[in-house]
């Protein structure tokens, strides 16, 4: 393994062979990334490579942990990132932004590999300081690539704006960092997991009160997360990091570096099921920004800020399974959505390519025939994101079945039902831009000039294949993964190592878990599917975990055949929503389907048989399009709450205090004191600074020995 | 050997000494004999250094390689390093020579330019080397010349203005440490600061002119000592001499006052305040803290205002210097490793990004940020190297810059979460200003007719860049190696002081139940 990420942080130089070098490499990477997934059992394995930051009691190492979160992340980090590297080798070849002759590829390749590198000390790393500098170098790499056509003023904006907004978040992480140190001593996965109950029983001083522990960590971490994973308030960065090259768009902007965010909230797990209050505030902010990111999609005309937003909707999903306390939905959502968003991301770009770099959606148009390819592709996307399947069954493309499972768990877990319901108006609009896209795309009259549409050809094999992959992604992942991740409380646990983790951490834990798991074990002694969380203090029923750990073993295809291990992550035994999800109404299990039903035939009426009446409907309502079209005004907001006074205050206090107070009382005194020094020291006015400096330099040196001689007898 | 110290403190002097009377400036070869000669000085004086590092034994957390000899009329000499001092030490030694190799291309008065340059390597090594009081002052204060000369000499258009505001500025600080100095002597009769460190100033509340001093003579001895390090630092209020002295240095002049002069107001906050005036630090410490905090925000946003690169970066040393002194005073473990952590990478970032604009300065003669723009098209590894300072300068992980703001906030936040709220968002605003100008002066396209014959980094100035991004990136990703030095002699020190504030806080509990 640590040859495996070694391998990603060479920087390679030369043109066309550090192409092929970066991106053979990658496939490897890949490669064995699955084979990790698929031979991993459920141990939770650190290895130490190197000491890092030790000060007192205050210790850090460069170390790799690898558990079942890993492994997901992993294959999804190798896997998009291979294909991606294989389709830039397509992508890249040609770009106006640079002109002939410069070696601009090495460089992308470069970042890109540098990214991925990141990204995955992130995912490995085995406390939270390694954490962060994956977050921060993933977040360098954001910058680097966003900002990478260097001619392009606005690139280099939306490159300072993603990391600066990211910062905001870091900020957030940094002091939940501190404040989970200051209150457990360590900031070690292995011994913070540990510790959750004791938090959630101490009140932790910051600011100006006493908070409770738990719920302010966790809180501050999310800030962390809705940082980088551009949620509600700091989610203005992503749309505008769409500056950048598409392919990156697809790695880092859709499949990996934004789910970091949903990443940190399932490893912190078992701080964050101590944090009820926080869980809550997650659950809300995802469940708005599924909502608002999907209102601001329907109206935007460039194809890749279509998409952006629909990310961000995405993500809002994540958070509110993460929220819920159904970790393994939200990663079951982040794995689906992973292949499905690369690929219309890489759909688009295979679009633009074909359009010679145009991205308003309003200058395509049934571009079905020229791109026959890359269209079965978008369709396949579409059809995965919008969640198309057959209702109550367990088949339909990928977001069928991880975005129901959001949507169920949202039921079962939210009391006002705030998050249920803007999820399922939010699946009514995805599906209705999402289906926008296409039409406004690919079917209809070309509203591109003769020429261009004339042009218009289909991508070269080396952009197509990645494509095809990921579209058996799209379409299977969902059916494939389905039951370990969601399908049954058992498999879940098993799958991720939970089973397994009492047995071997009983003897240390025993005594913290007791007093909390007993209550809820009478409970969930008679709750139909959960044979599992309660098995911590009891030996017999320890036995009963384990056989059927052998028999889900047989079941589970990708072999849960280990008995001991740590679980990656951690479910109360309180938190039942994972079960009551399975047992929702069937409306519910259905609403989903008809919001997609609806919105696709909205968007069917929109923009294939009545063609004016997207322009009526805008006409009619101005002031809601543009509250749509200007993105709720978030951008201005800022602009008049944040950039200027800073900016104000900055000159303000420069010019200002420093200039004329400070400098001011300095430059009275001195221009007093300086003739009178020269004076003294003999008008030696040669005009050498020297003199005047020299002759200062004895007349205070000879006054100040007198005068302190002087005063201390 | 037992005179290393004085060895490297005095090569460059004698080196100095050798030029003033040997060299001539009348040729191009004589001319190369001078910076020849300077240079394998430096050199030299860098590689006997190594054996002081080799030598040092970590674990020992009292002075080492102590010399002591009498001196003219009764004074003593002594000199010594222990696990806070030896640090500084080398990091004067090692950017020394770079010093000299960025100034490869002077030409007016070369001569008195070397000198001077020795002369101040001299003095700021016997700083950090000095065990005696008088001894301490001495190299203090004489520091002030050389610098003094080699702004107001070799610097920009207001030199004569920075030159005076430096000197006057740092020297009425100083003044005042004059007076704390004889009043020490006074009480413990010796200037033996390993003997004083031992000393106990009294601490009782006096009352002068009518005020009650709480803390008595140490509160007024640390405030005399403050005014001179909080100058030298500098902190807010009291950093406006720096921008100035900054922006009219020549780049060697303002890579040395940013790498290891600013760092000699935190060296004698560790060395003088915090262990002899242990009361008076508790008593002040909220002081400190919101100075800093204020100094970290405040200076941050000016920075974002600023039109001239050598301005910002000098503001941006302002701000983490704000870290330093916050850590200092955190007075814990953490704290103090991060601020001479902080300060050593300090040293290394913002030398190099001083070095940074010293290479656009020499090619373009222009310090203002709007005269730049899209130096990338012709520069691509100065903007590399660029790119890669101001990362650090930011505190991205993986350099050292992230591993001493880190620390620091760590160690401040068991303190004072008000103030560690405050210094942790000088993480957002760095970045801003930092981004922002690597914006306006590298990407964009080379529109400005003025840039386009620009040139690329000669491969002197890559060698000059290399050892500090090495070392940028040495101590980001492994930082035990200068956390494993200073880590016993902090521990200790942070033992020492907590156990003098707890006695105090005993006998005077006691006192105050007694009298009651």
């Amino acid at each position: 393994m640590g040859a495996l990420i070694a391998g990603f942080g060479h920087r390679i130089i030369g043109d066309k062979a550090a192409q092929v070098l970066a991106t053979s490499l990658l496939f490897l990477a890949a490669f064995l990334s699955w084979i990790v997934f698929i031979s991993f059992d459920g141990h939770t394995e650190s290895i130490q490579i190197m000491r890092w930051i030790e000060s007192g009691t205050l210790t850090t190492d460069w170390a790799i942990r690898v558990d079942r979160l890993t492994t997901i992340m992993l294959i999804v980090i190798t896997t998009v990132s291979a294909l991606v590297h294989l389709y830039s080798m397509g992508y890249m070849a040609h770009d106006d932004h640079f002109r002939d002759g410069e070696s601009y590829r090495p460089r992308f390749f470069a970042y890109l590999s540098f990214f991925t590198f990141a990204m995955l000390m992130l995912v490995t790393s085995d406390n939270l300081l390694q954490l962060f500098f994956g977050w921060e170098g993933v977040g360098v790499a954001s910058y680097l690539l966003i900002g990478f056509y260097i001619r392009k003023q606005s690139a280099g904006a939306a490159a300072i704006k993603a990391f600066v907004v990211n910062r905001v978040g870091d900020f957030g992480l940094l002091l939940g960092i501190f404040a989970l140190y200051f209150v457990s001593g360590s900031i070690k996965f292995e011994n913070i997991f540990l510790i959750g109950p004791e938090l959630a029983a101490t009140d932790l001083h910051f600011l100006w009160r006493d908070w409770n522990a738990a719920n302010l960590i966790a809180f501050l971490l999310f800030v962390g997360a809705m940082g980088k994973s551009a949620q509600l308030i700091l989610h203005t960065w992503l749309p505008d990091a769409m500056e950048g090259p598409t392919p990156v768009s697809a790695l880092i902007h859709a499949a990996t570096m934004v789910t970091a965010g949903v990443f940190l909230i399932c490893r912190m797990s078992p701080i964050m099921e101590f944090a009820p209050e926080t869980m809550k505030f997650v659950v809300f902010i995802g469940a708005s920004t599924a909502f608002f990111a999907a209102t601001v999609g329907l109206v935007q005309n460039d194809i890749k800020r279509v998409i952006a937003y629909s990310t961000c909707s995405q993500l809002g999903y994540m958070f509110v399974a993460a929220g819920l306390g159904v970790y393994s939905v939200a990663m079951f959502h982040l794995l689906t959505h992973a292949f499905f968003k690369a690929m219309l991301f890489l759909g688009a770009g295979s679009v633009i390519h074909g359009m010679h770099h145009e991205q308003d959606m309003r200058n395509y148009g049934g571009l079905r025939t020229k791109l026959p390819y890359t269209f079965l592709a978008m369709l396949i996307g579409t059809l995965a994101i919008t969640g198309v399947g057959i209702p109550l069954t367990h088949f339909g493309f990928a977001g069928f079945l991880s975005k129901d499972a959001v949507i169920e768990s949202a039921y079962a877990g939210s009391v006002g039902g705030y998050a249920f319901w803007m999820l399922v108006v939010a699946a009514l609009f995805t599906s209705f831009y999402s289906w926008r896209l296409m039409f406004m795309t690919f079917f209809g009259n070309s509203r591109a000039s003769q020429s261009t549409h004339d042009h218009a050809h289909e991508s070269p094999i080396v952009m197509l294949v990645p494509l095809a992959v990921l579209a058996v992604g799209a379409i299977f992942s969902g059916m494939y993964f389905y039951k370990p991740f969601f399908g049954d409380h058992h498999k879940v646990e098993v799958f991720f190592g939970i089973v397994e983790d009492t047995h071997v951490e009983t003897k240390g834990q025993v005594d913290i878990w007791l007093p909390l798991i007993s209550p809820a074990n009478a409970e969930e002694a008679h709750s139909e599917d959960a044979p599992t969380s309660d098995n911590y203090s009891d030996p017999e029923r320890h036995k009963g975990a384990e056989g059927y750990g052998d028999e889900s073993h047989n079941m589970d295809r990708r072999g849960g055949d280990s008995k001991l291990g740590k679980g990656a992550i951690y479910i109360s035994p309180d938190n039942r929503v994972l079960d009551d999800a399975h047992h929702v109404n069937w409306l519910v299990k259905v609403s989903p389907f008809i919001a997609m039903v609806i919105g696709f035939v909205t968007a069917w009426l929109f923009y294939m048989t009545k063609f004016n009446l997207p322009r009526r409907v805008a006409e009619s309502n101005p002031i809601l399009y543009k509250f749509l079209l200007n993105k709720w005004y978030f951008d201005e907001v800022y602009e008049v709450l944040f950039v200027r006074p800073a900016q104000w205050l900055g000159r303000m206090l420069w010019k200002v205090v420093d200039g004329k107070i400070i400098d001011g009382g300095i430059n009275g005194l001195a221009m007093g004191l300086i003739p009178f020094f020269t004076k003294w020291a003999g008008r030696m006015q040669s005009g050498y600074i020297f003199n005047y400096a020299f002759g200062m330099v004895i007349g205070v040196a000879v006054l100040v020995t007198w005068v302190s001689i002087a005063g201390g007898r | 050997m037992s005179n290393l110290l004085s060895l490297i403190t005095f090569i460059p002097l004698v080196a100095a000494i050798i030029l003033a009377l040997v060299a001539r400036s009348d040729s191009e070869s004589a001319l190369r004999n001078v910076k020849i000669l300077t240079m394998s000085a430096t050199v030299f004086t860098f590689v006997v250094s190594l054996f002081v590092l080799f030598g040092f034994d970590p674990s020992n957390t009292g002075f080492q390689f102590v010399e002591e000899r009498n001196w003219l009329v009764g004074l003593q000499y002594k000199m010594g390093v222990d696990g806070i001092s030896i640090l500084f030490v080398m990091l004067t030694t090692f950017m020394m020579p770079l010093v000299i190799a960025a100034s490869w291309n002077v030409t007016y008065r070369l001569k008195e330019y070397m000198i001077a340059f020795l002369v101040l390597e001299t003095l700021m090594i016997g700083v950090f080397c000095a065990l005696d009081l008088v001894l301490f002052y001495m190299f203090f204060e004489a520091g002030l010349i050389p610098m003094f000369l080699i702004i107001g000499v070799w610097g920009g258009k207001k030199r004569i203005y920075a030159s005076f505001k430096f000197f006057l500025y740092t020297f009425l600080g100083s003044v005042l440490m004059l007076v704390a100095m004889v009043a020490m002597f006074a009480d413990a009769g010796t200037t033996d600061l390993v003997l004083l460190l031992d000393h106990n100033f009294g601490s009782e509340t006096l009352s002068v002119a009518g005020f009650q001093i709480i803390g008595g003579a140490q509160t007024l001895m640390w405030l005399a000592f403050f005014a001179s390090f909080a100058v030298k630092m500098p902190m807010w209020p009291v950093h406006t001499w720096l921008p100035d002295a900054h922006v009219q240095a020549p780049t060697a002049g303002s890579v040395v006052l940013a790498a290891i002069l600013l760092k000699m107001g935190g060296y004698g906050f560790l060395r003088f305040s915090l262990p002899m005036f242990p009361i008076a630090s508790d008593f002040l410490t909220p002081l400190v803290f919101w100075m800093s905090a204020i100094a970290i925000v405040y200076t941050s946003l000016v920075a974002l205002a600023q039109k001239d690169m050598k301005k910002l970066i000098a503001y941006s040393s302002v701000a983490h210097m704000g870290y330093v002194t916050l850590g200092i005073f955190a007075a814990n473990q953490q704290g103090i490793d991060g601020a001479i952590f902080q300060m050593l990478s300090h040293g290394f970032i913002s030398g190099a990004l001083f070095l940074c604009v010293g290479v656009i300065y020499d090619r373009m003669h222009t310090r203002d940020i709007d005269a730049y723009g899209g130096v990338i098209n012709n520069m691509p590894s100065y903007a590399l190297v660029f790119l890669f300072f101001t990362m650090a300068n930011v505190g991205l992980p993986g350099t050292s810059g992230f591993v001493g703001e880190f620390l620091t906030l760590v160690g401040i936040f068991k303190v004072n979460t008000w103030v560690a709220l405050f210094a942790a968002s000088g993480v957002i605003l760095s970045a801003a200003y930092a981004l922002w100008l690597y914006r306006r002066v590298v990407l964009g396209d080379l529109i400005k007719e003025s840039l386009k014959s620009i040139t690329d980094m000669t491969s002197r100035e890559k060698m000059v860049f290399a050892p500090l991004i090495a070392m940028t990136l040495l101590l980001g990703v492994y930082p035990a190696l200068i956390l494993d030095i200073i880590g016993p002699s902090v521990a200790a020190l942070v033992e020492t002081y907590h156990s003098n504030v707890a006695d105090h806080w005993i006998i005077h509990s006691a006192t105050s139940t007694a009298s009651y």
